[in-house]
């Protein structure tokens, strides 16, 4: 059986399910004037993050790929970069790599044209150029092997770990033995289940990859431990301590079942972009949703499947969020932020595999252009990027 | 009456999951585990929906199993349909104080 879904054919080979002019600022203080563009031009997102400036080197260059990697990744059309001037990261270098993958891409600098007025002014003629030369590109037929899926849970509850997290984890094998990639991470939730990850690793436990997974486990609980502080408290949240979850340990072992049976590839950086990884990656990411969605977002995936049990609203600018939701009291209340309810499994309604299949025909119509709960409300404007060190 | 359901994951598992609305001290639940068994077990404690309850005593110090795996250890000794979470349990992992 082979699947394929309409997607936008990219010059360096690439498929995206979205067609979107993205306004990129390089730094912080140019989120006022990129958000004044993305106000004004229609097709346009922009990604308004909070970093840039005054951080040590690891975390410049981190952000500069991490912004380049959002500007390359498929679902992005062209992109507008807003550079300030004298800002930390290398915006020259975001605008080269962008236009090496062929798509067209501009810049403007504040300093330079004289402030942020005359930015906006300039600002809205090139996006609305990007604009409408993309916006008459068509869909074509693509194999699902192409698609790159991000997985990540949020607002878990214990419904989670045996409802919603069971749907990805199924749907995850499925486009695996489909010969599509599939990319999870939150390394904070593998705690306690890092000994199953590691063992399903190729080349087993003992190889690189198996202890890749053990390293970013063992660097993850360190850096939380290094404040002097204990992680409890702040993992498991308030919220999945309220929804029954005691400890990391339960909320990991739950969270791990979304990425299904098949062999793990490999370790992504936060910051690294697939460009010819088949089947099932973990990404070193913490599990909080802005940061993770950006990572993921960075990867290149075209869309992300996320499971919840007590409601996490919220999506990312480029990359479509489908919500799972494990818990029927949660569906019942916050249907309107959910696609898809996993919650029939708790109450004993459907199978796993059925809903898993229902999610299968969900992120088709997505990859078509099926805009999810959080497209259509435009609730996707938080995001922010994974920073190593502090600010300087 | 609604059946009270609570879901035992694995067979190393000494907790279940309720998922039922309304469990107070002394109501009975149905624990059933993935082969279809079944076991009713009465509740000690009012239980929010998705929280757990012992299978078995559990001194202090034993690990709480969930999935078959441990999900950290007893704080206190746990009778048989105690209510077991933050309170009578404590993650191994993540921790400053170990």
């Amino acid at each position: 059986m082979s699947y394929q879904f309409m997607g936008y054919r990219r010059p360096n080979g690439k498929f995206g399910a979205r067609n979107l002019v993205a306004v990129i600022p390089s730094v912080i203080c140019a989120n006022d004037v990129g958000q004044a563009i993305c106000r004004q031009v229609q097709g346009t997102i922009g990604y308004f993050h909070h970093q840039g400036c005054c951080q040590l080197p690891i975390d410049l260059k981190r952000v500069t790929d991490t912004l380049s990697n959002l500007g390359q990744s498929p679902n992005v059309a062209a992109a507008l970069v807003v550079s300030l001037g004298c800002e930390g990261t290398d915006h020259e270098r975001m605008v080269e790599e962008i236009r090496a993958t062929g798509k067209p891409v501009e810049i403007i600098r504040i300093q330079e044209l004289g402030g942020t007025s005359r930015a906006i002014q300039a600002g809205i003629d090139a996006a609305q150029k990007l604009v409408q030369q993309v916006s008459g590109l068509q869909r074509e037929p693509v194999d699902i092997s192409e698609v790159v899926m991000a997985i990540k849970c949020g607002a878990s509850d214990t419904t989670s770990g045996m409802a919603s997290n069971c749907v990805i984890g199924y749907v995850a094998d499925k486009l695996v033995d489909l010969g599509a990639t599939v990319v999870f991470g939150e390394t904070t939730e593998f705690l306690g289940g890092e000994h199953i990850l590691a063992r399903r690793a190729v080349g087993g436990e003992k190889g690189p990859v198996g202890q890749k997974i053990y390293e970013i486990v063992d660097r993850m609980e360190k850096r939380a431990k290094s404040i002097g502080e204990d992680m409890r408290g702040g993992q498991p949240t308030p919220g999945n301590i309220a929804g029954g979850l005691s400890s990391i340990e339960e909320k990991s072992l739950g969270a791990i079942v979304k990425s299904g049976h098949r062999p793990i590839q490999g370790v992504l950086e936060y910051c690294d972009k697939v460009t010819d990884q088949k089947g099932l990656w973990i990404k070193d990411a913490p599990g909080r949703e802005p940061e993770i969605l950006t990572g993921m977002a960075a990867t290149g995936a075209q869309f992300m499947m996320f499971s919840t049990g007590r409601g996490a609203p919220q999506g990312f600018p480029s990359m479509p969020v489908i919500k799972v939701c494990g818990n029927p009291n949660t569906y019942e209340r916050m249907g309107h932020d959910m696609d898809l309810n996993a919650g029939r499994i708790i109450t004993g309604e459907a199978t796993i595999e059925q809903v898993g299949e229902e999610a299968f025909e969900l992120l088709l119509k997505v990859l078509n252009g099926q805009m999810t709960k959080n497209e259509a409300l435009g609730y996707f404007g938080s995001m922010d990027i994974f920073c190593l060190g502090p600010v300087i | 009456m609604e059946l009270k359901l609570a879901l035992k994951v694995d067979d190393l598992d000494n907790v279940a999951t309720i998922f039922a609305n309304g469990i107070v001290d002394g109501t009975q639940v149905e624990v059933r585990d993935k082969k279809g068994q079944s076991e009713t077990i009465t509740v000690h404690g009012d239980v929010p929906y998705g929280h757990k309850i012992a299978l078995r005593d559990i001194a202090k110090g034993e690990p709480i199993m969930k999935y078959g795996e441990s999900i950290g250890a007893a704080s206190h000794d746990i009778k048989k349909g105690d209510y077991v979470h933050i309170h009578n349990m404590d993650a191994m992992r993540g921790r400053g104080d170990l």
